[in-house]
């Protein structure tokens, strides 16, 4: 059997999270939370005779992701007049460019199984959103909120070779357009979707063969799915002698199964022309200079400093700045004071766990990062051991109050008294004299089941150090 | 006693100012001569008395008050292309039957805050798309000065309104010539201004990069007063200019000394008729009587202009028709299917006039036409835009006439639209070029029908072709004859 290997591009539509909308002056709201039609106005409702005007804050977004997708920002835009009907689009036209994009010739590089993989970005235009149908049987409701957001389109090269690299790829997109503040990334409330163009051709081979194009992919999670499946149904139609269709497909999450919308031959004809409402946009380089230079780190800068200056290994720097509300965190916790390793490990570890456990994200954290830091000191200090303060974290996780205060109120500081632990440790020998016996016939092992006995006597609170010191010294004096 | 509707504007404008009549006498005039001749012309699609009256009233209050402004309690009516807020707005479409629209056209609100009183929205061909009025759903507006022929169009209710006074001064608009032409078969003044000089913003787009408002009234100075308020750059329409806006009575002197005309000589072209170029070549002896240095210019590219109208009108009106589809505004015919239903209301809401345009640009901007129709017809624009850019570094205004014909008959070329087409044959490169141009009255021929003498200027030039025109104009007393009704 010929193993085959998959082509795939994909086109991202981003939501920019600007004041107003693309054309007109309405604000952009959440179209998931909004009271349908409350966003609403001549302009983007197409009244008879409104005119578009273009956003300056969308322009200055999109360039922006532009920058960071390393494309070249074109001076000379135009706004084409993309047709068809449907009812979410009020002017039976979207408004969008089409020859002229705003940024090209970018790429965006990423990271699979320790290897970089450099995925070139063809375009990146800017458009507006439709507005949101709600079939109710027999008839639909049409809510118009959304109709004239601003929407970025991010067009990659057919360079990603399995479905690892194109989750990878739009992780690594979503990160970015977080980063640069441009959308929040908020997967559940359609400000990101995606399109998956797919072919498959035999290992080695580097033919282009027939591609189709699954639409509405509403989420990662979707277009990983949509693509695991379309690869393999492509390589089914290939293996039993049959012919891949170009066609638009559609994805049922609940099946997991991508199906014919429309085939090639029967695609629309958008008759796209310049818009004779918009003049073209010209873009100044000194304009493109200063959003350059006024731009954030981006996740790669991050991670890259964050090995230099922290010293952090590879694994955990990605971790910590793959999630830009992440990396705030820990900076934050940094600032604070905080030991760069110790703060990581928490973060990475304890935060992470918890964090996915109760389904909270880090901006709803209850533990601020000051307080992290303070547990951190706690634990440095002495005052509590390691175990106890994994407690105290839970319990700053559920409440949000500081360790001090916890340890405080629940007694839970550590026992480091050099007086109340040797009378312990006494006691102990005393009770166990078969495992002291073989302690010192060299079973030294043993150590750890002492240190035990101590712990669950003092409920995990005893300082381990001096109580290991403590039973050497007393082993020793019996020897 | 003076006759309140045979009063310009800016007569009529001295008279309020000085508190000898009021606006409400003067709305009122108007209203009842409506109320007494409409029947007969049909210019009106909709009248709108109460809040005439309403408008008027105030206007008075603002005049009482000392207020000085040239338009405060003149009452005007406005084409029913111009979207007017809370009052019905049907473009002469069946599709937009009792659509009442949620704001005001820019020019409009202009017009309202500088104290005009609307009177009515006027009758037009459906969605400006056509040479007689002919084309509008639900009338068929009479020429004033002949009543078996048509006002011209696609502004017909408002150059009929203008010379058969129902009103001293009018909005209209013109894609193709629109005003010029009816203004010219109507005897009356009618100004296309530069693309981008009057915001379309509230103008219910038929050819978006062609479009523009423009005023008609009995006078070129009326002409100008109107203008004045109209003009402007405005931020919601991004293909309007962020010019200054001139005085444009400044520039209303009456000699012509120095000034240099041009007569292109492809504007005289086979199936004139005889009466039109006599009247327009006297019109420019005329002018050189008042000190005007005549020559004759050539605008190679003249023959072009109605193929390439006709390609680049239709193809960006099939783009600007898409909205209605009976989903938020207009009657929805209902079917069985939402696709149904979209054809059925489009089917039964336009006239066959839109559906011809909607479909010749529909083929023009399709995969495979697009580059040898649309791209092909914008680089032939570029031409006729040069054409004028040469003419105008030689001249200052040319003239010519603005259709080959006088009003013709009711009915005479609704069966043969390319004859229709033709109509404007002499008006459409003006729109192609983005330059400015009036007509004016110029004489009459022998059915004592006017003819109008086309001006044009260059872009933002319409200072130079006010003062031509007006210095013609009152050399002349064409515009003083009235038509008997």
């Amino acid at each position: 059997m010929t193993e085959y290997e998959p082509v795939i591009g994909l086109e991202v539509h981003a939501e920019l999270l600007t004041h107003s909308k693309m054309f007109c002056s309405c604000p952009v709201v959440d179209s998931t939370q909004a009271e349908p039609n409350t966003t609403i106005c001549p302009v983007c409702t197409a009244q008879p005779g409104t005119l578009p005007v273009i956003n300056r804050q969308a322009v200055e977004y999109a360039i922006k992701v532009g920058l960071a997708l390393n494309c070249t920002i074109n001076e000379f835009n135009v706004f084409a007049r993309k047709s068809y009907f449907y009812p979410d689009l009020p002017k039976g036209y979207q408004i969008s460019q089409y020859e002229y994009p705003l940024a090209s010739d970018g790429y965006l590089d990423i990271e699979v199984e320790g290897e970089t993989r450099r995925i070139g970005i063809t375009r990146a235009h800017l458009e507006e959103d439709a507005g949101k149908n709600t079939h109710m049987g027999s008839y639909s409701l049409v809510d118009l909120n959304r109709a004239g957001v601003p929407l970025l389109e991010i067009v990659s090269e057919p360079d990603m070779q399995s479905v690892e690299e194109a989750e990878a790829y739009s992780r690594k997109l979503r990160a970015i357009l977080v980063y640069l503040g441009v959308n929040h990334g908020d997967m559940s409330k359609g400000v990101l979707r995606f399109e998956a163009n797919i072919s498959v051709r035999p290992v080695g081979s580097d033919e282009l063969r027939t591609r189709t194009e699954i639409k509405n992919l509403n989420s990662i999670r979707a277009m990983v799915r949509a693509t695991e499946y379309e690869i393999a149904r492509q390589i089914e139609v290939w293996e039993s002698g049959g012919e891949v269709r170009q066609q638009t497909m559609g994805f049922n999450e609940e099946t997991g199964k991508t199906y014919t919308q429309r085939l090639k031959e029967d695609s629309d004809d958008y008759r796209y022309f310049p818009d004779p409402d918009l003049p073209p946009l010209y873009i100044e380089r000194e304009w493109v200079d200063e959003i350059e230079a006024s731009l954030p780190e981006l996740p790669d800068a991050k991670r890259e400093r964050f090995v230099t200056e922290f010293k952090l290994s590879s694994q955990d720097a990605t971790i910590l700045t793959t999630d830009k509300a992440i990396a705030e965190y820990y900076e934050a916790a940094l600032d604070a004071g905080g030991d760069p390793q110790a703060v990581a490990n928490w973060v990475t570890g304890e935060l992470f766990k918890l964090m996915n456990q109760d389904e909270v994200a880090v901006e709803d954290v209850k533990i601020t990062p000051a307080a992290l830091v303070e547990l951190i000191e706690l634990v440095d200090a002495g005052t509590i051991n390691s175990t106890t303060a994994k407690d105290v974290f839970a319990a700053m996780f559920e409440s949000g109050e500081g360790a001090a205060a916890i340890v405080e109120d629940r007694g839970l500081a550590q026992i480091s008294d050099t007086g109340e632990l040797e009378a312990l440790v006494d006691r102990i020998i005393a009770a166990n004299p078969d495992e002291v016996e073989r302690y010192l016939g060299g079973k030294e092992g043993l150590m750890s089941f002492f240190i035990g006995q101590v712990m669950r006597e003092t409920r995990g609170q005893a300082n381990a150090g001096i109580v290991t010191q403590l039973f050497r010294d007393k082993f020793d004096a019996l020897r | 006693m003076i006759n309140l509707t045979d009063l310009t504007i800016k007569d009529a404008q001295s008279l309020l100012q000085a508190g000898e009549i009021t606006s409400v006498d003067l709305t009122q005039a108007y209203l009842d001569r409506i109320a007494g001749i409409d029947d007969t012309l049909q210019a009106f699609l909709t009248v709108t008395a109460d809040q005439a009256l309403a408008q008027a009233q105030q206007a008075d209050q603002r005049l009482a008050k000392g207020e000085h402004n040239p338009l405060l309690g003149v009452p005007l009516a406005y084409k029913d292309v111009l979207c007017t807020k809370g009052i019905q707005t049907t473009c002469g479409s069946k599709i937009l039957e009792g659509y009442r629209p949620p704001y005001s056209a820019r020019a409009i609100e202009n017009l309202d805050a500088a104290g005009a009183v609307m009177l009515g929205k006027t009758n037009c061909d459906e969605f400006a798309m056509g040479s007689s009025t002919e084309n509008s759903a639900y009338q068929v507006t009479h020429n004033p000065w002949d009543i078996e022929r048509v006002p011209g169009g696609s502004s017909g209710g408002s150059a009929a309104a203008v010379a058969g006074r129902l009103a001293p001064g009018a909005l209209g608009t013109d894609t193709g010539g629109s005003i010029r032409q009816p203004a010219s078969l109507c005897g009356c003044v009618g100004l296309k201004p530069s693309y981008g000089r009057v915001s379309r913003y509230g103008l219910v787009a038929y050819a978006s990069s062609l479009d523009q408002i423009g005023p008609f009234a009995r006078t070129v100075e009326d002409v100008a007063l109107i203008l004045n308020v109209i003009t402007g750059y405005d931020p919601q329409d991004s293909t309007s200019m962020n010019l200054p806006v001139p005085d444009y009575t400044a520039a209303l002197t009456p000699d012509l000394k120095g000034v240099r005309v041009g007569v292109p000589k492809e504007y005289f072209i086979e199936g004139m008729q005889p009466a039109v170029e006599k009247i327009v070549r006297a019109a420019i002896d005329q002018m050189v009587a008042l000190g005007a240095e005549v020559k004759e210019i050539s605008l190679p590219h003249t023959d072009m202009a109605l193929p390439v109208y006709y390609l680049i009108a239709p193809a960006e009106a099939s783009a600007n028709l898409a909205r209605f589809e009976g989903q938020r505004y207009g009657p929805r015919i209902s079917a069985g299917s939402m696709w149904d239903t979209y054809k059925q209301t489009r089917g039964e809401g336009f006239g066959p006039e839109v559906k011809r345009r909607i479909m010749l640009g529909t083929y023009a901007l399709s995969t495979g036409y697009y580059d040898a129709y649309y791209l092909k017809a914008q680089k032939v624009r570029t031409l006729i835009k040069q054409d004028y850019d040469r003419a105008f570094e030689e001249v200052d205004v040319i003239a010519c006439p603005v259709s080959p014909t006088t009003a013709f008959k009711i009915g005479e070329r609704v069966d043969d639209p390319l004859q229709m087409y033709l109509s404007d044959v002499l008006s459409l490169a003006v729109n192609l070029a983005g330059i400015c141009g009036i007509s004016v009255p110029c004489g009459f021929d022998a059915d004592d029908l006017p003819v109008g003498l086309q001006l044009l200027g260059p872009a933002f030039g319409e200072e130079t072709i006010l003062h031509t025109a007006y210095a013609y104009e009152q050399s002349t007393d064409w515009h003083t004859r009235v038509p008997e009704l």
